[in-house]
Parts: C-alpha cells; sequence; structure tokens
C-alpha cells in the first residue's frame, strides 16, 4: 500500500531551479532512503515535503490525501513528522519537556504517558537524562532526543534527515539500530543518508537524486550494486 | 504539580503580607508616602511580568510595552473622567482595547525577528504618544489631568496577583510549552505541529492586555498623565525593559525581584540626590557583570522546592 506518493515535484530557490519535477513513492512499513551528493535536492526534497519550503510545482498525496498545499503545522496530527536536519532541539529545555512538545498536537493524555515511557525504554540514556537541559546532551543523544521527539508525535511516516551527520562512527551504526527499531514498530521511513554503505543495508528501497532529478531508483539490493553509486559517491568514471 | 498544601500556603502569605501592610499603615508605620511607593510597585511587577510573557518566554524582542501602557492609562482615564464609568470596568476596557491593539500590532510586526523587530514595536510605542499628544479630548501636550484618585493599595495588590498566578499558568500550560518551543526553534516547533505565529501573536497579545490594566491602575495613582517619553514613551519601555532583564528573561520571580528592587531603590537614593544616577547604573553594571543571565537566571523560586527541601523528599516529583 501506498503511503507517500510525490508527483512532479518542483522547488526553486528564486531562480535556482532546486527539484526539477521528482515523483517517487513510499510504501507502508517500508525505510525508503533518499541518496545523492552534497546540493543534490535531499533536504530540500524533505523540506517540500513537510511543507517548510514552498513547492513550486508537482503534487503530493499522503494516504491517499492531497497535501500539496497543507500548512506545515498541521501535517504533524495527520501523521507525517520531520525530524529537520541538524537535530534542532530545544536548548533551553529539559528533556521531557522536549519530548512533550512532541505531542504537542495530541490530546490523548493517557497514551501520551504509555509512549513518552517506550520512548525511554528505546532510548535509556534520554531517561537517564530526563530533567536536564537537552543543550547538555552530546551529539548522539542530541539525535536520540530529535528521533524521541519525533515518536512523541505518533508518526506514520517519519522523515529523517540526515540522522548521522557529526556523530562518531560507533554512535552512527548505534542511530541506524534505532532507525530499525523504530521501524519494527511499524512506523515507515523516509531517510535521507550521507553513509550510504549503512543506509542501503537499513532500507528496502532507494533512490539516488542528482543536481535535481531522480537518476536510479530500485530495492536497496539493486542500488548497492548500480554502478551509478560507484560514480556519484566515489568520483569513478 | 499541583501541590495543594503550597497553593494554600501562597494564598496564607499573600494575605498575611496585605493585613500587614495595612496594620503598619493603621499603626503609622508606613506613611501614605510608603503606601504609594507599594503601589507602584505593583504597577511595575504587572509591566514586567507581563513583558517577561513577550521578550522571556516567547523569546520576541519587544520594546514597544509603554505603548500599550498609554492605550489602558488613556483609555480608562477618559473612561472614568468623561463618561463616569466605574474604575474596575475602565481597568478592563483598557486592558481590552492595549490588547486588541497588541493583535493588530502583533500580525504584521511578529514577522520580523530580532533587532528589525525591536525597532518596529519601538516605532510603534513613538506613534501611540505621538498620537495622544496630539489628540485633545485627553489633553493632547498639556496632559491629562483632573483623574480621580482610584487605585488603592489593594486593587493594584490585587491585579498583580491576577496577572502573575494568570501568567504562571499560562507558561506552564501546553500553550506555554509551545511558547518556548517557539523561542527555542521556530523550525522545530512547526516540524512538530505548532503554529508559531499563532502562539507569538498570543503571548504578544495577552502580555498587551496586562500592560493595558497596568496603565489604567497607573492614571489612576498618578492622577495625571502627561506624554512625555519618561512617562508613556520609549524611556518607559526602556525602565521595564531593565527591570526584566534584571531579573532574569524567563523567570517570573526574578521579574517580581527586579519590579520591587528597582522601584524602591531609587527611593531609598532619593537622599543621596545627585549621586543617585551614578549609583543606580553601578548597581545595574554590577548585576550584569556578577549575573549575566538577571539575578535568578530563568529559574523560579517556588514554595514547591522549599517544601520538598524541608522534607528532604528525595523522590523528586516527576515533571510529567
Amino acid at each position: 500500500m501506498t503511503m507517500l506518493a510525490v508527483e512532479d515535484l518542483n522547488v526553486h530557490y528564486g531562480v535556482i531551479h532546486a527539484l526539477k519535477g521528482i515523483s517517487f513513492q513510499v510504501k507502508k512499513g517500508e525505510i525508503f532512503t533518499l541518496l545523492g551528493s552534497n546540493g543534490a535536492g535531499k533536504t530540500t526534497t524533505l523540506k517540500a515535503l513537510s511543507g517548510l519550503l514552498p513547492k513550486t510545482g508537482g503534487r503530493v498525496f499522503f494516504n491517499g490525501q492531497d497535501v500539496t498545499n497543507t500548512p506545515s503545522h498541521t501535517l504533524p496530527a495527520l501523521g507525517l513528522v520531520h525530524v529537520p536536519e541538524g537535530r534542532r532541539i530545544f536548548a533551553g529545555l529539559s528533556v521531557a519537556e522536549n519530548l512533550l512538545l512532541g505531542a504537542y498536537h495530541r490530546r490523548d493524555r493517557a497514551e501520551i504517558k504509555a509512549d513518552l515511557e517506550s520512548v525511554y525504554e528505546l532510548f535509556p540514556r534520554l531517561a537517564e537524562r530526563r530533567k536536564q537541559d537537552a543543550g547538555s546532551l552530546s551529539g548522539g543523544e542530541q539525535q536520540m532526543l530529535a528521533m524521541g521527539r519525533g515518536l512523541m508525535s505518533k508518526p506514520q511516516l517519519l522523515l529523517l534527515d540526515e540522522p548521522s551527520m557529526g556523530l562518531a562512527p560507533i554512535l552512527v551504526e548505534e542511530i541506524f539500530r534505532f532507525i530499525q527499531e523504530i521501524n519494527k514498530r511499524s512506523t515507515t521511513i523516509l531517510l535521507v543518508e550521507q553513509n550510504v554503505h549503512l543506509a542501503l543495508q537499513v532500507s528496502h528501497r532507494a533512490c539516488v537524486l542528482e543536481t535535481g532529478r531522480i537518476v536510479t531508483a530500485g530495492t536497496a539490493g539493486e542500488i548497492a550494486e548500480d554502478d551509478r553509486i560507484q560514480e556519484i559517491y566515489l568520483g569513478v568514471g | 504539580m499541583k501541590n495543594k498544601l503550597s497553593i494554600l500556603l501562597t494564598a496564607v502569605i499573600l494575605l498575611l503580607i496585605y493585613t500587614g501592610v495595612r496594620l503598619m499603615e493603621s499603626g503609622g508605620v508606613l506613611l501614605p508616602y510608603h503606601v504609594q511607593i507599594l503601589s507602584l510597585c505593583c504597577i511595575n511587577v504587572i509591566l514586567v511580568v507581563s513583558l517577561n510573557l513577550i521578550n522571556g518566554f516567547t523569546g520576541q524582542f519587544s520594546i514597544g510595552h509603554a505603548g500599550f501602557f498609554a492605550i489602558g492609562a488613556y483609555l480608562s482615564a477618559y473612561l472614568t473622567v468623561k463618561l463616569q464609568v466605574p474604575f474596575v470596568p475602565a481597568l478592563i476596557c483598557g486592558g481590552i482595547l492595549a490588547g486588541i491593539t497588541g493583535l493588530a500590532v502583533g500580525l504584521p510586526a511578529l514577522r520580523l525577528r530580532g533587532d528589525y523587530l525591536a525597532i518596529a514595536t519601538l516605532g510603534f510605542g513613538e506613534i501611540i504618544r505621538v498620537i495622544i499628544l496630539n489628540t485633545n479630548a485627553v489633553g493632547g501636550a498639556r496632559g491629562f489631568s483632573g483623574i480621580p484618585k482610584y487605585t488603592t493599595f489593594g486593587l493594584a495588590y490585587l491585579t498583580a496577583i491576577i496577572t502573575v498566578v494568570a501568567i504562571r499558568n499560562f507558561v506552564s500550560s501546553d500553550y506555554g510549552r509551545a511558547c518556548l518551543a517557539v523561542r527555542e526553534d521556530e523550525i522545530a516547533a512547526a516540524s512538530l505541529g505548532v503554529n508559531s505565529t499563532y502562539f507569538k501573536v498570543l503571548a504578544f497579545s495577552l502580555g498587551a492586555f496586562f500592560a493595558g490594566t497596568a496603565g489604567a491602575l497607573f492614571s489612576h495613582y498618578l492622577q495625571y498623565m502627561a506624554p512625555t517619553p519618561s512617562q508613556i514613551g520609549f524611556l518607559k519601555s526602556i525602565d521595564i525593559l531593565i527591570m526584566l532583564v534584571l531579573g532574569g528573561l524567563g523567570s517570573i520571580t526574578g521579574s517580581i525581584v527586579a519590579a520591587v528592587v528597582l522601584t524602591v531603590l531609587p527611593e531609598f537614593l532619593r537622599g543621596f540626590a545627585e549621586y543617585r544616577m551614578v549609583i543606580y547604573p553601578i548597581l545595574l553594571i554590577a548585576v550584569m557583570i556578577y549575573r549575566p543571565a538577571g539575578l535568578l537566571a530563568g529559574r523560579e523560586f517556588s514554595l514547591d522546592s522549599l517544601l520538598n527541601l524541608f522534607k528532604g523528599a528525595r523522590t523528586r516529583v516527576d515533571h510529567s
């Protein structure tokens, strides 16, 4: 079943044509990864999907509903949640307050409490630091907090933008384990990653962006075999 | 944390302060002059706490607070003097008009950030002052005189308590948490479903409403309003801002302490006449050096924490 359908999406930054009509579909229950080198338009795609950037063409359907022009702040209530690049946690607030803000649009208090506990269970390190200022967390913990905060929104589809950015290799592997764990708990994930190797290991399907166009798409296994990947990331050929 | 005991204790303490002041007043310990200063303290507490909601909790740097103060002061005075409206409805009307103006100004102005918002709000404050300066119905440049003295210590005290309780409850509600999210990171807030414009405008109008009530109390306290920068213009806004920064952005307790200290201090320094304007800034500079985030630096003082300290309670109450 298709959860997210993107049709001919276009985005401009002023005169620069950043996304030149991309189309892809994310199926329910999978991890779908957008790959591409710097400036290919991966982050732009996520920002456009979550309404943080205006779209200049194309349509977006979420669970069959047209969300092309839905304002960004109403999307979490529909189940489409964006964990933005660079974590963007609320540094001056405590870990618990950050997580509760994730449940901002929800009114089911009992379930919010249960979800808070399950986030703490998934990330025990956040539980230890629940009273601490979020700004005092390490980079890896901040990423866990950003993901936990996203989960508190009760997403059906989680847009994850470069969760491994700026983290030590050992933490990167941990973050990817969490991504798989979140997916197993029936959350569909649209992932943007620079770490091609790990991203393809955890995801089901992927597509490769190059200067605002999709150049290849397929299952994670097919993409891993693709020569273009070598070309784009290693500069071979 | 709904600790009934601490709510009760707070109420008792507040009542004791009030009866204490009243007893000392009738016993001659406090002269009418002292009670006047205490009323002024209450008015300034309202102003600083309401500005804290905008600047401290929602992070929108506004320096036009005197504009809302002026609207409340003049409208309520006009109502009581020219239309013989009783004081309390006039006070509420002053607050409401200030709140509506806050809405009208906030919608376009809050698209701006940082320095630009500061300049826009500063400009707004001056526009209000110039409008008043040129309105004959409220005395124009001659000032508005003959305002009856309706503001008693009890009324100012009660309004200050209502303001503090209302803003404290707002800040610790889901709405308040959304305001904090907007202050910390607007994009992240939007990605969680927080409509940042809505909360900025809401906090701004709510702050403006309370500033309006403070204005109404002030005009019926001083009985004369002059459209000068130091009374309703940018100097007044800066005064409020100094109190806020000194107490610490984001701390209601800090705002109360700073408002009281900075209202009482100049009065004490009256005896030193010309040295007053030397000592006052030196104190401010000292605070900024040794407590750069303000006296309370975003922390709150509450009876809850004091009670927990007494009990030696090891189990800290869960924040959720």
